[in-house]
């Protein structure tokens, strides 16, 4: 029987292990950016999780409530969705400029043109 | 009072500047602010290790906000000698810069470079003065995203290859030690970390804390290239620009280790990570491992670049062995190789930059003859390569020595023949190169080659001096890595 | 000048002869007054030494805290002292027969082969006044880093293939045995200093010391201990000077010193002694001494051949050292001084020849008296001096080392010295004796003498002299050398 309180743990470690799982075995390199990003979401999901707090409210300061979540986490993983936005860009930024080098964003395609990259 | 806002400075300086080269946008003013801006840095590094050898740990509040809530960096002696040795490296890279950049960089893009390597600058200094383990995830993709970008410009378009590549692997890396520092948090509910050493005993018997340090430790050691997670490395040091390179080489790496020490040491304190998780079990057999196979790979390389980054990983195992055998010696050995690598790496893969201004390659076979053609550059090689192998009188004897040292202090006389082993492949593959340069006659036809300009050989033979000179007085290198050690090792000071 | 003055400007002196000679590129009679001037003064600084060590005083002086608790460290004792003069003094003769030899060879690349072999001098006096191991070691090195570009000096393909055993060789002995037996000597007693009576007595127990010692024999290369021999053959495609100084003097006599230095100085032969730690390798030497004799016999070029014949003399000082007592310890210092004058002296001759009649194997001498009646005579007194006859110095060394195999008791080994002394006169003898008496190879009869250039002829006539001064002087030699045995 699993704790209803542990769902959104489980949820983390499927995303994490399906992102993780793309970026390993997709050769396109376009899809291992967005395994990537399946990845980093499952860790922003993860630090959400830590932050609730049972039978508490947003932490938005209100006279009728006494008790918030916790807002750290989401403060924290505010920054690492920018980072993670930033990432996804350059990625795609790199893709593009590595089609335009080499007519293709496979990776084994890439590979046969230069054998050591 | 400036002196009070130095541990701040040490990053805002950097951070500042990087727009502004934006705003000049001509490689000229760019580079000039650049160097302004890595000197200040350099100053200032410079000024906090001297406060921290006369006071004591630094603590400095960002913002006024009081420790755990707002962000401290906190400066002792471990993070104020690997500031130093940041902000040196990129105070004597800089003015090399200018000539290698025209050379391998279009124009147009030259000051978008010089911001981009401010920023990786400001990264690696914020990792390094930080006392908070989020903010290091922050300075870290600072310093990451900075670095894709400057990998990726390199000339060759196995450049864009080998960025995508570390581009994947640094972020998983990351994210890992995002993953990390979350669970830390979710069982202390602290980020600061000297409060983090001090909440984490009462919870260290728990499965969340173990899993936080096997990815905390699995992330760090991919951006630090500890075997075998270095696969990112060779691609990386080889097609990017030869002042990346370097610079990357001597800092980028030596940061991640330096965050390894603080995990490992201040944060889950040598009993955790020793006595309960057995660290060193799994670490010393990659470490040796990393020295002989990446020696052994160096060996085979065609390319220069590619040989000196296997190198960089060999050398990377001398470092988390040192630390591995937990004891002050060995942990002494692993900072001061720390500083002893960064200036031999530092000193070589800037003489490969003269090389690639010259002769537009760095490929074995290109550079027959260049002994006689390029004779400083090539002396300047020749001596950095010594100090690689561990001759007497140069850095890289001095690091041996203590790590030797170490491990027969622990009776493991087994791992001082493997260290001394992996020292002689160093040999080999030094010598490969020696004897191209030095005995090939250079080519039918090659094309004249002229040896490199004096901005280049300055700041070449400035590394490879420091060399010779921190060889034979290693009071200032070895002294502050062993008081360095002996704090990390007596627990969060 | 103080004895502290003259002990540090030894090394330092070449050392800044180098970069000296190197601006005196242009004019090949500057860089070579350069040179003498620079070996003379380093001769004389030497000598200035020697009464203040005859007296039992052992000037000293410390230049830097290198590590903690290890010190860049000059200390002059008697050895080092019987090695520096040695040197020093043959660096000057081997400067002018260097004069002789490189022009008459046309050599390339001479102000290379100046300024290097000014630095291997250096390396050589910081070896022989190093005041701790540690500061032996960093000269070792530099040692061998200096002479790789000797030995490669004419850059072809022989030469570089010669130069990476030399370099591969002598490297992977020092840095993977020599040094961790350095550091786990330091670990063991907590100094490297070089002390009478040793340093390692009571740190170590018997079955750690012998590994140790073997640590330290076998990674001294320079020594040559067989199977560890293979670069010194291989260095004698350097020029003949390079072979003459550095490989029958400075380099492997750096190599045998440093033996002595560890066996005298770090163990103590009193402790070597109680717990039999060199036992097994006194045979090691003894063997190498045999098997290197035998090899000699069948080379016939003549520089391969003497290269042979100093594998099988070194050993005698190696030998010297294992036996663990005083008159051994005391017949291997005076063997390096003995060997040396005799051994240059075979090898400017030698070299001679070379220049003289482009002749390099000694099947090829027949009969070559006739044209350089003074270098056959000068290689006639280096043999004997070599065999051991008197009335020349190589009697007396092993005359001690005689003594010394009797006073341990190993007749065995007395008779290993007798028969190395009977197989040296079969490789050495026949090369003068059929120079002079057998008939000239057709071809070879051009009349008249054609001796050396007058440079080479002056200097193996002072190492032929001064064979024969050893053997009536030898007193000094082996006055000083008592002072480094306790009691």
């Amino acid at each position: 029987m699993i704790d209803p309180g542990l769902y959104n743990y489980w949820i983390v470690v499927v995303l994490m292990m399906a992102g993780f799982f793309i970026v390993i075995s997709h050769g396109n390199l376009v899809k291992k950016i967005v395994g990537l990003n399946i990845f980093q979401t499952s860790v922003f999901i993860l630090y959400i999780s830590f932050g609730k707090v049972t039978d508490a409210t947003a932490p938005i300061l209100d006279e009728a409530y006494s008790e918030y979540s916790n807002p750290l986490p989401h403060v924290l993983i505010l920054t690492a969705i920018v980072v993670g936005v930033a990432t996804s860009a350059l990625g795609l930024a790199l893709i593009v400029r590595i089609r335009e080098a080499y007519g293709t964003v496979e990776e084994d395609e890439i590979i046969a043109q230069d054998p050591d990259s | 009072m400036i002196a009070e806002h130095l541990p701040a400075l040490q990053v805002v300086i950097p951070l500042l500047a990087a727009p502004l080269c934006v705003l000049l946008r001509r490689p000229g003013p760019a580079w000039a602010l650049a160097t302004a801006a890595s000197w200040a840095a350099f100053g200032v590094a410079v000024l906090l290790l001297i406060a921290v050898l006369e006071q004591g740990v630094l603590s400095y509040h960002l913002g006024g906000w009081e420790p755990p809530w707002g962000i401290e960096y906190r400066v002792d002696l471990a993070n104020a000698f690997v500031l130093l040795i940041v902000a040196a490296i990129s105070a004597v890279v800089l003015p090399f810069a200018r000539r290698s950049v025209a050379a391998e960089i279009p124009e147009e893009k030259a000051y978008l470079f010089y911001s981009m390597y401010l920023l990786c600058l400001t990264g690696l200094l914020g990792i390094a003065i930080t006392g908070d383990a989020f903010n290091v995830f922050v300075f870290l993709e600072i310093s990451s995203l900075s670095s894709y970008v400057l990998i990726s410009l390199g000339k060759d378009r196995r450049a864009l290859t080998a960025a995508f590549q570390y581009l994947i692997m640094g972020t998983i890396g990351a994210t890992f030690y995002l993953i990390g520092v979350g669970l830390l948090y979710a069982m202390t509910g602290t980020l600061n970390m000297a409060d983090l050493a001090q909440r984490l005993p009462a919870v260290a018997d728990t499965r969340t804390v173990h899993a936080a340090f096997a990815f905390l430790v699995i992330g760090i050691g991919v951006k630090a290239a500890a075997f075998p997670l270095h696969l990112w490395l060779p691609n990386a040091y080889c097609y990017a620009p030869s002042v990346v390179t370097a610079f990357l080489a001597a800092t980028a790496t030596k940061v991640s280790i330096y965050v390894l020490l603080r995990i490992l040491f201040t944060v889950f304190g040598p009993v955790f990570s020793f006595e309960a998780i057995e660290f060193d079990l799994v670490m010393i057999p990659l470490a040796l491992a990393a020295m002989l196979l990446a020696s052994t790979t160096a060996i085979f390389q065609n390319n220069v670049k590619r040989l000196l980054a296997y190198s960089s990983v060999a050398q990377i195992g001398y470092m988390v062995l040192g630390i591995s055998l937990g004891s002050v010696t060995g942990v002494t050995a692993g900072i001061v190789h720390l500083f002893n690598h960064a200036m031999i790496k530092g000193g070589l893969f800037l003489a490969m930059g003269c090389v690639f201004v010259m002769l537009g390659s760095v490929q074995l076979r290109d550079m027959a003859g260049l002994g006689r053609r390029m004779p400083w550059t090539m002396a300047a090689f020749v001596i950095g390569g010594l100090s690689l192998i561990g001759v007497p009188a140069t850095t890289g004897f001095i690091s041996k020595w203590v790590l030797v040292q170490a491990t027969l202090e622990r009776g493991q006389w087994f791992f001082a023949v493997l260290i001394l082993a992996s020292s002689l492949l160093a040999l080999v593959y030094v010598w490969r190169v020696v004897e191209v340069a030095y005995f090939r006659p250079a080519p039918e036809g090659a094309a004249e080659v002229s040896e490199a300009p004096l901005a280049m050989l300055i700041p070449t033979w400035l590394l490879i001096l420091a060399n010779v000179y921190f060889g034979v007085d290693t009071s200032l290198t070895l002294g502050v890595a062993r008081r360095a050690a002996e704090t990390l090792l007596g627990g969060a000071a | 000048m103080s004895p502290e003055t003259a002990v540090w400007l030894a090394p330092a002196i070449p050392l800044a002869g180098a970069p000296l000679i190197a601006l005196a590129r242009r004019s090949p009679n500057l860089r070579e007054a350069v040179t003498l001037i620079t070996a003379a003064v380093l001769f004389l600084v030497v000598l200035q030494l020697v009464p203040e060590v005859m007296a039992g005083g052992r000037p000293a002086v410390t230049l830097l805290e290198m590590l903690p608790g290890l010190t860049l460290t000059f200390e002059v004792e008697p050895l080092g002292m019987v090695f520096a003069v040695v040197a020093s003094f043959l660096w000057i003769v081997t400067s002018i027969y260097s004069i002789g030899y490189m022009r008459g060879h046309h050599e390339k690349n001479q102000t290379r082969f100046y300024v290097c072999f000014a630095l291997a001098l250096s390396s050589a006096m910081g070896v022989a006044f190093a005041g701790n191991m540690l500061t032996l070691f960093i000269f070792y090195e530099a040692l061998t880093l200096t002479t790789y570009p000797l030995v490669t000096h004419s850059g072809t393909k022989e030469a570089v293939a010669a130069g990476r055993s030399y370099l591969g060789i002598l490297l992977a002995t020092s840095i993977g045995l020599q040094l961790l037996a350095i550091v786990w000597t330091w670990t063991l007693t907590g100094t490297l200093d070089f002390t009478t009576g040793g340093i390692l007595q009571g740190h170590a127990s018997p079955a750690m010391a012998a590994l140790l010692y073997a640590l330290f024999l076998f990674g001294i290369g320079k020594a040559a201990i067989m199977p560890l021999h293979r670069w010194l053959p291989a260095a004698m495609v350097a020029p003949t000077p390079v072979s003459a100084l550095l490989h029958a003097v400075a380099v492997v006599k750096a190599g045998v010193f440093t033996v002595l230095k560890v066996s005298v100085y770090l163990f103590g032969i009193d402790f070597l002694a109680e717990a039999g730690a060199s036992q097994w390798l006194m045979y090691v030497a003894a063997a190498t001494i045999l098997i290197a004799s035998l090899v000699a016999l069948k080379q016939d070029n003549l520089k391969r051949r003497l290269a042979y014949s100093t594998i099988s003399q070194l050993s005698y000082i190696v030998l010297g050292a294992t036996l663990a007592n005083g008159l051994g310890a005391i017949g291997g210092g005076m063997h390096i001084a003995m060997h040396a004058f005799g051994k240059i002296t075979l090898f400017f001759c030698a070299g001679a020849i070379d220049v003289a009649l482009h002749k390099k194997q000694v099947s090829e001498m027949r009969g070559i008296g006739r044209a350089m009646p003074v270098t056959m005579t000068a290689f006639l007194i280096g043999s004997l001096s070599i065999i051991g006859l008197p009335p020349f110095g190589g009697l007396w060394s092993k005359w001690y080392l005689g003594l010394g195999t009797l006073e341990a008791g190993e007749y065995a080994l007395l008779a290993v010295l007798m028969i190395s002394s009977l197989l040296n006169v079969a490789y050495l003898l026949p090369i003068p004796i059929r120079a002079f008496f057998s008939p000239a190879e057709k071809g070879n009869e051009a009349s008249g003498l054609k001796e050396a250039p007058l440079p080479c002829v002056l200097a193996f006539s002072v190492t032929a002299l001064g064979c024969l001064f050893l053997f009536f002087f030898p007193e000094p030699l082996f006055r000083v050398l008592s002072l480094m045995v306790p009691g």
